[in-house]
């Protein structure tokens, strides 16, 4: 017990030191980048107005957001702003930035949780029993679905998803949260707009890990202990679920952990085409708008949420394989 | 690993064939179509807008009457351009890297492996997303965003097989012989690595087209006014809530079918260019 704290501290301590430098550069790359831009900020946040605002005052607004600074002095203020919590005024919603990802990561979250354990479910359940009936019909069928939704883009399926589901059979509505006429968020309301989105969501990602699953279940189900399970009569089920399954899995814990960048690449499409209102869509309206403090605060949050995949991913490792466990990290 | 070994024991069969059929039927078309076509692809006509599927327009018509099918064409032609390009520079930004590092080892080969595997660690949509917003919206913008979050694939590529390399007698005794580094680099380890290299193109091109279209279809990729597969669901999006699905579902399917069919030919290739993972897997 002590060992093994001992060693998850380090992990995440080692995380943490690598982390660092990561976000730094990122967040340093932003401001470079915002620098290079053709893009007067000023005369994008005034639009139509900037035709008859004053030079003087436009001068004002600047040396009031402090874009007429030096890059290295921007970036310091932006990052001692940052550790007392204060992410600045997202410049299209005209909302303090935080507030902005306060009302919105929580939609986010939820949709991308409900998604993960679909997810989990579809992968798991049917690349055992692809694996299971391996070059059957069924495998053929299930490999190929998984290759066609791996190369489809989620926006598309997203859309027509909405085509046959929204427009064409009218069972679930097509985007939003609530219906157009609804006052508040009510629980059977949000649970019809997020089907689609969740689910959506849920069969892209969930393609590779059919193909990984089914891979891993094959190739365990030829080792020795597989045979040895089935020559003391035990039920298939219990073979497969027990002993293939079990010990194909454990090196997907830590690709799990790998894939959270497609995870955001893909909330981003699924949000933007439900126009669900988290946080993924509005780094679009963010980016649309040239908001570069909202689309700046959201950069960095999708970064960590990266990090941290890669962090959990590692801890899990240590808790799945005893060798991780005992000898430390290599 | 195991997937290897599930298609070896079978025979090949006629997927390659057919991959390679649909790969060239859409190259051909891309190429070819724009040349020949009789028809203009921005031409709007209002008294057929909102067609269905019918022989006369076999993918149906736009909102404002244009012909789906000729649009996609068009629309694949600048996808796979833009694509191509972008594919090409990140494989020789990666390339570049991965030579450095490789060849040089030592300090520089880990600071940059670093770097490496910091850009692996970034959502790459996201990324994209930031640099075109921060610049407007053009192919340009599209290429240096795929090309800065993608160039990892090929640097690691590179690096592993220039440190292979570096380990095999030729090379010793080309150093040994007098050959300088330069002269190394440029008549042992760059033959070694066309081939790496060509691959990593060819596999790039699918990933390339498909932020191309996210990123159009998000709004923040080619110019609108621009036939692009991406633009074209885009545009296809508000016709599709009334019905119209033809508008969305054929532009999607010229992205689908080429990576597809490239995913299965790449498989094909792997599986046919090294028995060894073959006998491997078998004993």
């Amino acid at each position: 017990m002590e060992a093994r704290a001992v060693t998850w501290l380090r992990i995440i301590g080692w995380r943490l030191v690598f982390s660092v430098p990561l976000l730094l550069a990122v967040t340093f790359g932003m401001f470079v980048l915002a620098k290079a831009s053709p893009f007067d900020p000023v005369r994008q946040y005034l639009g139509d107005r900037a035709m008859v605002t004053s030079p003087e005052i436009m001068a004002e607004i600047r040396a009031n957001w402090g874009v007429d600074r030096p890059l290295l002095e921007q970036y310091t203020t932006w990052l001692g702003n940052l550790l007392q919590g204060e992410l600045g005024e997202s410049r299209s919603l005209r909302l303090p930035v935080t507030q902005v990802i306060g009302e919105r990561l929580g939609w986010t979250l939820l949709v991308v949780g409900c998604a993960l354990v679909v997810m989990l479910a579809i992968g798991l359940v049917l690349g055992t029993l692809a694996a299971w009936r391996r070059d059957s019909w069924l495998d053929r069928a299930l490999t190929g679905g998984a290759f066609a939704t791996e190369a489809a883009p989620v926006f598309w399926v997203g859309l027509l998803a909405i085509w046959v589901f929204a427009v064409s059979l009218g069972w679930l509505p097509a985007g939003g949260l609530t219906d157009a006429a609804a006052t508040e968020v009510t629980f059977t309301g949000l649970l019809r707009h997020l089907t689609l989105p969740v689910l959506v969501l849920a069969v892209s990602q969930s393609s590779w890990l059919l193909l990984y699953v089914r891979e891993s279940v094959i190739g365990v189900l030829r080792e020795d202990f597989v045979l040895g399970a089935r020559a003391r009569g035990l039920r298939e089920r219990t073979v497969l679920v027990r002993h293939a399954l079990r010990s194909a899995l454990l090196p997907f814990i830590t690709i799990m952990g790998a894939r959270v960048p497609e995870l955001v690449t893909g909330v981003i499409l699924v949000e933007a085409v439900f126009a669900l209102p988290g946080v993924a869509g509005t780094t679009i309206k963010a980016a649309l708008a040239v908001d570069f403090p909202l689309l700046a605060a959201l950069t960095l949050l999708a970064t960590i949420a990266v990090v941290l995949g890669n962090l959990l991913a590692d801890l899990a490792y240590t808790l799945a394989d005893p060798r991780v466990r005992v000898l430390g990290v290599s | 690993m195991a997937a290897v070994e599930a298609t070896a024991g079978r025979r090949p069969g006629r997927r390659p064939v057919l991959a390679v059929a649909t790969l060239a039927v859409l190259v051909l078309a891309a190429l070819v179509v724009p040349l020949v076509a009789q028809l203009d692809q921005q031409l709007v006509d209002l008294r057929s807008a909102g067609l269905p599927p019918s022989l006369a327009h076999p993918f149906g018509t736009d909102e404002v009457g244009r012909d789906v099918l000729l649009r996609s064409i068009y629309g694949l032609r600048v996808s796979m351009l833009v694509g191509l390009v972008a594919a090409v520079v990140s494989v020789v930004i990666g390339g570049l890297v991965g030579l450095v590092a490789g060849t040089l080892g030592g300090l520089v080969d880990r600071l940059l492996m670093r770097v490496v595997d910091g850009f692996n660690s970034l959502p790459h949509l996201l990324f994209g997303v930031f640099i075109v917003a921060m610049f407007a919206p053009s192919p340009t913008a599209v290429v240096v965003a795929v090309a800065v979050t993608h160039w990892t694939t090929a640097a690691r590529i590179v690096r592993s097989e220039v440190l292979s390399l570096r380990g095999r007698p030729f090379v010793d005794a080309a150093i040994s012989g007098g050959s300088t580094r330069a002269r190394v680099i440029r008549r042992h380890f760059l033959p070694n690595l066309a081939p790496h290299l060509l691959l990593a193109t060819v596999l790039m091109i699918p990933h390339a087209i498909w932020h191309e279209t996210a990123l159009s279809f998000l709004g923040l990729g080619l110019p609108p006014h621009m036939a692009s597969l991406g633009n074209m669901i885009n545009d296809g999006q508000r016709s599709l809530l009334a019905g119209d699905w033809w508008s969305s579902l054929f532009p999607g399917l010229l992205i689908l079918l080429p990576t597809l069919a490239l995913s299965a030919l790449a498989q094909h290739v792997r599986d046919r260019a090294n028995p060894r993972w073959r006998s491997e897997l078998v004993l």
